[in-house]
């Protein structure tokens, strides 16, 4: 090569070394590979923004043509609207709530202390996801005791079991990305009870799958419709399902769309704080 | 990384009057379904003694170290802690400070608040934490470094500062597993004198788990080499190097090579010369026996017509190691390297032995 002239390796291109050459099918596939992503795209959210969208047209239409905001205001005055979003608001919180406390220990012993048990544990807790809800929801509702039949914590204690499934793969996911072992001894090494070393230690590096864990509940809770239902609770699914056949039906399909789009921004807040406070924790 | 004298000086005085504490592992059995991990284990620990346990991988070593932690407890048998039985209190009541082999350090937190941890626990003062922490990571070195995360921070910079946390509670004993095996050569020949340098001047009793010979050897008061889980032998590294009391010992704790010899009563016959057999005569085995020689047992000089031959030489510095294909052994000689040159790979040589005395063992089980 040394020996060529300029010239020559410009007019030759048989002369120009071949893993070069060897660039233009590359760039040729990841051009379709970015072509292919872009039609996914595009065709998975005309899925979620066209019925999203008619459903909204639908709700905020004048009858003499054009849009109007009015029937936004409309809802709060909604009957029996205000109840059932506390009631599931409720139901949210307790759920989170029992749901940690029994989860985080649970899976951190399973981890530290009986490996082994780890694929039982997968699979007791995708049982809420095998069986149908309606059966979940008449076993319960047969075999629960009678006091509780009759409280809306039963229904806090069914939904702690049907978000289980989502809840212990996040922290499973989580904790299996940290060096649990060493983490805990060195904790308990400085003289921290477990209580403190879950606290202090565990539960701010498993941050971002308790935030995952919390955003799927909370999901769950406000889309649950066929136990609360068969209970006879009025949770937010059961108001919108319900409310059409007394009330305006643009007001039930705006609340349902106001609902999902809240949820939306819910959990786009919950993941950017998460992944903020992330970025924050790592700078020096 | 030099240490920082002059907060060694300070938290050595004043601050932190460590002073160790006497360990005593009584009698420790611990198994492990059929495996036995610790089979009667016993060893006395001295105030402010460094004690490395050495062996090879299994050899009940981490064991013994869990088991003083609090990690783990014995089938039988205690481990006294300043003459007070602790077998059975939690890991979290010992206060023994404890240095990983994996880098432990808490991720959500930066160095001085790893450091703080045990203080924070001790519900210490906040200002008092800060003080003490940022005392500590001056003393290891890091004292640029108090709000890097783990992430920002290197391999060895990690380990200086899970000495300093576990230095921060003022720990009667030191537990130290295996803490720089994960290191580079020059990190950890760095640390390794600089822990030593700690732990002399703050006088705290230390355990020192590792399979590294030259890192036992070279920081110790004393090395417990164990083999199936029991003690072999517990002596210093001179001692234990020059006086191993078994054949395992004499093998894994430095290097020797293996020569068969005839017995004629107290002594074997080696490369022509009557030496010495070193121990308990009646524990010698009847039947074949082998000596172990250490390199500078033996003395090599070029002979045209000499039975051996040079097979291999490796430059060591002061010294190169030659090896030497003889009577179907394979002997290794040190010599000083300046005496090296005409050693040649191939070259005809006599080898003798100047051992005072050596250690003799049945010969190795051939596959």
């Amino acid at each position: 090569m040394a020996s060529l002239e300029l010239g020559t390796l410009v007019a030759d291109p048989s002369t120009i070394d071949q893993p070069f050459r060897a660039d233009v099918p590359v760039t040729r596939r990841r051009r379709q590979i970015r072509w292919g992503r872009g039609v996914i795209l595009v065709l998975a959210a005309a899925y979620f923004i066209v019925p999203f969208y008619a459903a909204m047209a639908f709700s905020l239409q004048k009858p003499t043509g054009g849009f109007s905001l009015t029937p936004l205001s409309q809802i709060a005055s909604a009957p029996g609207f205000i109840s059932a979003l506390w009631l599931s608001t409720q139901m949210a919180v307790i759920t989170m709530a029992g749901v940690m406390l029994l989860m985080v220990p649970t899976v951190i012993y399973v981890h530290l202390r009986m490996p082994r048990f780890r694929r039982v544990m997968e699979v007791i807790t995708i049982l809420p996801i095998i069986i149908p809800p309606i059966a979940y929801a008449t076993g319960v509702l047969e075999s629960a005791p009678a006091w509780l039949r009759s409280s809306q914590y039963l229904l806090a204690i069914v939904y702690v079991i049907l978000a289980m499934p989502y809840v212990y793969r996040s922290l499973d996911s989580g904790l299996g990305a940290l060096d649990l072992k060493t983490l805990v001894e060195a904790s308990r090494s400085l003289g921290s009870g477990w209580i403190s070393t879950i606290w202090r230690v565990l539960v701010p590096n498993l941050r971002s799958a308790l935030m995952s864990a919390s955003v799927l509940t909370i999901a769950l809770v406000f889309g649950e419709f066929t136990i609360a239902n068969v209970d006879n609770w009025t949770t937010l699914p059961v108001w919108i399902y319900n409310a059409p056949t007394t009330d305006n039906p643009r007001i039930t399909t705006l609340v349902a769309m106001v609902a999902l789009l809240a949820t939306c921004v819910v959990l786009t807040l919950i993941v950017t704080l998460d992944r903020s406070q992330s970025r924050n924790s790592r700078r020096s | 990384m030099a240490l920082a004298t002059d907060s060694l000086t300070t938290i050595g005085s004043d601050s932190q009057s460590l002073g160790g504490a006497p360990v005593v592992f009584d009698n420790l059995t611990r198994r492990f379904g059929a495996t036995t991990a610790l089979d009667r284990l016993s060893l006395d620990i001295a105030p402010g003694e460094l004690v490395a346990l050495l062996g090879p991988s299994g050899c009940g070593k981490t064991t013994a170290l869990r088991v003083l932690a609090g990690f783990d407890r014995p089938d039988n048998g205690r481990v006294l802690v300043d003459g007070k039985d602790v077998s059975h209190v939690p890991a979290q009541r010992r206060d023994m400070g404890m240095v990983f082999q994996s880098y432990s350090l808490f991720p959500n937190m930066n160095a001085r608040d790893n450091v703080a941890f045990g203080l924070q626990i001790r519900h210490q003062r906040a200002s008092q934490r800060r003080a003490k922490a940022s005392e500590l990571l001056d003393l290891v070195g890091l004292a640029d470094h108090v709000t890097k995360y783990p992430h920002q921070l290197s391999g060895g910079q990690q380990q200086r500062v899970a000495l300093a946390r576990a230095l921060a509670i003022e720990p009667r004993v030191l537990l130290l597993d295996e803490p720089l095996s994960a290191l580079d050569a020059k990190v950890r020949a760095e640390l390794r004198d600089q822990i030593r340098a700690l732990q002399q001047r703050l006088a705290i009793t230390t355990v020192f788990v590792t399979h590294d010979q030259e890192e036992a050897m070279s920081m110790a008061d004393r090395v417990c080499v164990m083999l199936q889980g029991r003690v072999e032998q517990v002596a210093t590294p001179s001692v234990l190097y020059s006086q191993p009391a078994t054949p395992f010992v004499g093998q894994f704790v430095g290097v020797s090579s293996r020569v068969a010899v005839t017995r004629h009563g107290d002594h074997v016959e080696v490369l022509g010369r009557e030496v010495p057999i070193r121990g308990d005569l009646n524990a010698v085995p009847a039947g074949e026996l082998e000596a172990l020689l250490r390199p500078e047992d033996l003395n090599v000089v070029v002979n045209p017509s000499g039975l051996g031959v040079v097979t291999h030489r490796s430059f060591l510095g002061a010294t190169t190691r030659i090896g030497v294909g003889i009577a179907g052994a394979n002997l290794r000689v040190d010599v000083r390297s300046t005496h090296a040159d005409d050693l040649e790979l191939g070259t005809r040589v006599d080898v003798s032995v100047n051992a005072r005395d050596v250690l003799v063992t049945t010969p190795r089980p051939t596959n």
